[in-house]
């Protein structure tokens, strides 16, 4: 600090920065970049492990051995449930009683904001069937979740055979501390999101849903289940709102890799490797890694999970993954598993709060906590914060040139574009859903698609727009104002980046990693085009349709031009109904605050 | 030495002649088991045994106990009580499927104490009484403080024989954390007469006892009248224990139980010294066939009975009729049933209640009591109590009741708000329930941050609020016509029933389990490694750089005659100009 109240080491400095300006942003954004691909080699990785003793591996002896009831429940609910074409409401109603629970229905209904037409639903009725096990000397004060969904496309009956005969093994038992929910909810997230509020008896989302008939205390855990055929794969990660406790997402593969002779569960559909510091290994973690940030960053809950993390319950999702390998896992062991899971949890005296909450997994036995992730993303900052600190130092100067002397423009000239920019935000927030009904009148679309051409619309007429207001205010522009007007949407640049990425790193680094250099360079002076398409390609939506070209290429599924395009109309018309169905921040945040500020930075290129 | 022997033949005297006319004190004791089926396939055992004195406990002097437990007695008359009721219980009490139970006690430990209104300071003498009760019953009563004793006004009525209702005789407070165990009943059986060597007693077996699905065990203490004139005062101790066993578990599907199945014991005798000694079957059936259940051995006498609303039919067992073990040694009772039940149409009770708390996050929460009346074409008002400890700040202007979508203004408020660290909050309401209806009872809070110090050792698990108490006059379904308390069986004679169309009801909610902000014990180090390094090295710092102004100030070399007058002051040693 003494650097810095020395007056001459203190310009000598800044001098250095303003010298070394352009090769010290370069080296910061390689840095950021390198740091984050180092991410998923070994210094940067932790090994996973338990902090809570509960927990531990070896703490319950599992004993479920009724993988041939659950099938055998499993083709009889799949026998009602093509006679009734739904959701069996009654049958399962009558099974749970017989089981000795006690069984309330949840009726539903939810109109979507425009219809969904990858999932053809737009007012949804459905009915959730749930049996609590009440624990036995307890008073209700406690609660895990078991969740299945059943909906229509899905074939879930194996999960729903699979929820009742453990429902049926774990009746019979007298250790259970907390009551444990089995739940069948239909319309997969909707009916979720629908229980979870019934039960906390809120109402975020506007869903009109019944009561929940039951209250059976706070839940501390919810784990969720969905099952096809005989492989298992941990979907934990990459939510809307933040993390499982590490901890619960460790026990599972945890349990499966010592119960099953060394066979691991795959994360983000991708088997595991064995081995760690080989280069294909590197790449490996490195492609896990990157699926998973693309996943956490769009926002997206990865499944019912998701959900639940907003009442601060810690839950994940176990998916079967159909895989061709020749040995597969029967229900018998995939119940073990389960039955060991929940009486782990059942044991434990607190809510799971040790362990970590932010981190990112490059493999299910290696995780990157938040200190180590975090300094990529300081680096990217970094460029914002050193192309911020020599404006005014080059204001001093050029004024000092004179340069500036004709005219001194209040800050009044920048009042109009962050008018202009925010309105625009305003407009691609509100009017897509607002005016459907009136695109549908005028244009021969449907809904749902003129609700997503209506925001690519809008958000095309954003680059046309009058950009030049300050001229009618000053007479003419000038060198200052554009600079000020770059300042202020570097600073607010930096704001927003910082501030998503405390909540949801991969959006923020994403964004930064694309936004920040072009940002930094840009200037009304130069290849003006150069800059103009290079402004383009970092703009929000563009990189939506990078990261699904990314995203395709991972997984290993590449696609056409207009397969792209097709994904990316999909993406944004999902990303809209996560808003308004589960309350994603994603949409909401590009809209109102990216997309201005993106605007901003297009009106300094413009500025004359 | 004679007058020793003298002693111990008096001695050998009075207890050859139990309940001789000649004694001054004179008691009894009588002991009854209620064996009922409740209509989720589940079975409760009610056991209540009930030693009478016919003895002025308050009076100095007394000394000798026969059937009257020493311990209990003399902190009667040490504290003056009047009435104590105490009750510790593992487990909830499932209204809505189990039915009204005869004797509900909230999860965890629950007392409450009326005092004579002799007793000058009765916070004292509360605190000292809970402390001694802690030992007694190995119970942690001994944390019953002013944070969480209040004084209801209306909820808690004397039960027995009082002219006094001035509430601050009275004290009432929950423990919702307590865990009931073996400890606490050993010492609760060795109050009874016979211990656990004869009589009903023998079936207590903890081992069984604690794998049932709820578990409470009480200790009520009241004054009653001695005869019809009522002219003067006996005391009456009861203990009573309810075991709810899980039929479903323990007959691995079916619902059939024995004594033997549930307590691993049958009865082979009455407690000798008990006047009474009864086990009583419910054997009533809803639809009026009495095909559905088949007991054996095969009663010899039925008791008809109202009990809550309702008319019942009793197998009555009378272990002092010889007749009885003429057969067997022992007994076994036995229940079957000739049918499954039909599933799903559980009757619901009248009255019966749910609490919960509502809302995410950290900062606020709302408490929400949802109350059915599912009569249907009565009305009744009921009493609500609510204790919430002080570190939920409650706001009383969110209180909202709302019945079938209109707001219900309840007739009667006494609300007294917490004080920090001092006392809890305290709200009774007296609210009337229309018929077949469900009123809604909701009020906000705000989560207080406690100091650090104050976390429980293990602060995420969350913090209990007690259980509310609803208490109501039920309007019964047929007409009850007033018995004789000393003829009717124990189990419904705790509570004075008013009149012939309605009884008595105590319900207890769900305590509730509410997490607060909790800060992360376990970085303690860090923090303050982080904390003293910002205000070290970068606030100082910092805040220099933000408040001074610095200029260079350009070196002047001033005139020779300075530099000469400089060198010949260094010279001299004096500073330089």
């Amino acid at each position: 600090m003494g650097l810095l109240s020395d007056p001459y080491r203190r310009r000598a400095l800044s001098r250095l920065i303003l010298r070394l300006n352009t090769p010290l942003c370069i080296l910061s954004y390689l840095a950021g970049l390198g740091w984050f691909l180092g991410l998923a080699s070994p210094p940067f990785t932790l090994r996973s492990y338990m902090s809570e003793n509960a927990m531990g591996s070896t703490m319950v002896e599992e004993q479920f051995v009724f993988g041939e009831r659950a099938l055998s429940y499993a083709r009889e609910f799949a026998g009602h449930r093509k006679k009734v074409g739904g959701i069996p409401v009654a049958w399962l109603e009558k099974t749970m009683w017989n089981l000795g629970l006690e069984v309330y229905k949840q009726p539903f209904s939810r109109t979507l904001p425009f219809p969904d037409e990858m999932r053809e639903r737009y007012m949804v009725k459905g009915t959730n069937v749930y049996g609590i096990l009440r624990a036995p000397r307890a008073a209700s004060t406690e609660s895990l979740v078991l969740s299945v969904p059943c909906s229509t496309g899905q074939h879930n009956s194996q999960a729903v055979g699979l929820m009742l005969a453990l429902a049926s093994y774990f009746r019979g038992q007298i250790y259970w501390a907390k009551d444990i929910i089995f739940l069948v909810n239909e319309h997969d997230l909707i009916g979720m999101e629908a229980w979870l509020e019934a039960y906390h008896d809120v109402n975020v989302t506007g869903e009109a849903s019944g009561a929940v008939g039951a209250g059976a205390g706070p839940v501390s855990v919810g784990a969720r289940d969905v099952q096809s055929p005989l492989d298992v794969a941990v979907g934990g990660l990459g939510t809307g709102a933040g993390w499982p406790n590490l901890d619960l997402c460790t026990t599972f593969p945890d349990a499966f890799c010592r119960k099953l002779n060394g066979c691991c569960a795959p994360l983000q559909g991708r088997l595991q490797r064995t081995d760690w510091d080989t280069l294909p290994a590197y790449v490996h973690s490195l492609q896990t890694l990157l699926l998973m940030v693309l996943k956490q960053g769009s926002g997206r809950p990865q499944g019912d999970h998701g959900l639940f993390l907003r009442y601060h319950i810690e839950a994940i999702t176990v998916r079967g993954i159909n895989s061709f390998r020749q040995y597969k896992y029967d229900m018998g062991t995939v119940g073990k598993t389960l039955e060991g899971m929940f009486r782990k949890l059942n044991n434990l005296l607190e809510r799971l709060h040790q362990s970590y909450f932010f981190y990112l997994l490059p493999s299910l036995a290696r995780f990157v906590s938040i200190g180590v992730y975090m300094p990529a993303f300081g680096f990217l900052i970094l460029i914002l914060v050193l192309k911020i600190s020599p404006e005014p130092q080059l204001r001093a100067t050029a004024a000092r040139g004179g340069l500036w002397a004709e005219s001194r423009p209040g800050l009044l000239t920048l009042v109009p574009p962050l008018l202009i920019c925010h309105a625009m935000g305003l407009t691609l927030y509100f009017l897509p859903v607002l005016g459907q009904h009136v695109a549908t009148q005028h244009f021969p679309v449907s809904e749902s698609e003129a609700v997503v051409l209506t925001v690519i619309a809008i958000y095309v007429a954003g680059l046309a727009l009058p950009h030049n207001t300050h001229r009618v205010l000053t007479g003419c522009g000038s060198e200052r104002s554009w600079m000020t007007l770059k300042l202020l949407s570097l600073l607010y640049l930096a704001m927003l980046l910082g501030c998503i990425t405390l909540i949801n790193f991969s959006l923020g680094f994403l964004l930064a990693v694309t936004m920040v250099p072009v940002a930094a360079i840009i200037q009304p002076k130069g290849p003006k085009y150069l800059y103009a398409v290079l402004l383009v390609l970092v703009t929000p939506a563009v990189t939506l349709l990078l990261s699904i070209v990314l995203y395709q290429e991972l997984i290993e599924y590449p696609i056409s031009a207009l397969e792209c395009w097709q994904l990316f109309l999909q993406a944004v018309s999902e990303g809209l109904l996560d808003h308004y169905l589960y309350g994603s921040i994603v949409f909401p945040f590009i809209a109102l605050f990216v997309y201005p500020c993106w605007l901003l930075l297009w009106n300094v290129l413009f500025w004359k | 030495m004679a007058g020793v022997v003298a002693v111990v033949l008096g001695l050998l005297l009075l207890l050859g002649s139990p309940g001789g006319s000649t004694g001054p004190p004179r008691d009894s004791l009588r002991e009854e088991l209620l064996l009922s089926p409740l209509p989720s396939g589940d079975l409760a055992a009610t056991f209540q045994f009930r030693a009478r004195w016919d003895s002025e406990l308050h009076r100095e002097g007394v000394s000798h106990y026969r059937l009257f437990p020493k311990a209990l007695g003399q902190l009667i008359s040490k504290f003056l009580v009047r009435e104590l009721h105490l009750s510790l219980t593992q487990g909830f009490w499932r209204t809505r499927t189990w039915g009204q139970p005869y004797l509900q006690a909230p999860a965890g430990a629950e007392l409450w104490v009326w005092f004579q209104d002799s007793v000058t300071d009765v916070d004292k003498a509360w605190k000292e009484l809970s402390n001694i009760l802690s030992g007694t019953f190995c119970a942690s009563l001994n944390f019953i403080d002013s944070t969480n004793t209040v004084t209801p006004t209306a909820s808690f009525k004397p039960l027995g024989l009082a002219n006094v209702t001035d509430h601050h005789l009275l004290r009432y407070a929950v423990l919702p954390r307590e865990v009931v165990c073996t400890e606490n009943l050993t010492p609760w059986k060795k109050l009874l007469p016979c211990g656990s060597k004869a009589g009903l007693a023998v079936l207590l077996k903890a081992e069984r006892l604690f794998h049932t699905s709820y578990h409470s065990q009480a200790v009520h203490i009241r004054p009653i009248c001695r005869d019809a004139s009522c002219l003067s005062v006996s005391w009456e101790l009861r203990q009573t224990l309810t075991v709810v066993f899980d039929a479903f578990s323990i007959g691995q599907g079916k619902r059939d139980w024995s004594l033997f199945k549930m307590f691993s014991r049958t009865v082979t005798e009455a407690c000798p010294l008990a006047s009474e000694s009864k086990i009583y079957v419910d054997i009533s059936s809803k639809t009026q066939e009495n095909e559905l259940l088949e007991v054996t051995p095969l009663p010899l006498s039925v008791h008809e009975a109202s009990v809550q609303g309702d008319r019942r039919t009793y197998a009555v067992y009378d272990l002092l009729s010889p007749s009885l073990f003429n057969v067997s040694r022992s007994l076994n009772v036995q229940l079957k049933w000739k049918r499954p039940q039909d599933s799903l149409d559980l009757s619901t009770p009248v009255l019966h209640a749910q609490r919960y708390v509502s809302g995410y996050g950290l900062q606020t929460g709302e408490i929400s009591t949802l109350i059915y009346n599912t009569h249907p074409y009565r009305a009744f008002p009921v009493i609500l109590l609510e204790t919430v400890p002080w570190y939920l700040r409650l706001y009383v202007h969110t209180l909202v009741i709302t019945t079938k979508g209109k707001e219900n203004k309840p007739s009667y408020i006494h609300y007294q708000p917490a004080q920090d660290r001092r006392r809890p909050h305290l709200l009774e309401m007296l609210i009337q329930l229309p018929a077949n209806s469900v009123t809604k009872i909701t009020i906000q809070f705000e989560r207080a941050l406690l100091k650090w110090t104050e976390y429980t050792p293990d602060p995420n698990h969350g913090f209990y609020v007690s259980p509310s108490v609803l208490s109501a006059l039920v309007p019964s379904v047929i007409a009850m016509k007033p018995e004789d308390a000393e003829q009717s069986p124990l189990f419904t004679s705790l509570f004075p029933s008013s009149d012939g169309s309605s009884y008595f009801v105590r319900l207890y909610t769900e305590p509730l389990l509410v997490n607060l902000p909790t800060p992360d014990f376990s970085m303690p180090y860090n923090v303050i490694c982080l904390t003293c390094t910002v205000v070290a090295v970068c606030y100082g710092s910092f805040y220099n750089l933000l408040t001074r102004t610095f200029h260079v100030e350009e070196p002047s070399s001033g005139g020779l005659a300075k530099r000469l007058a400089n060198i010949i002051r260094k010279v001299r040693g004096v500073p330089p100009l």
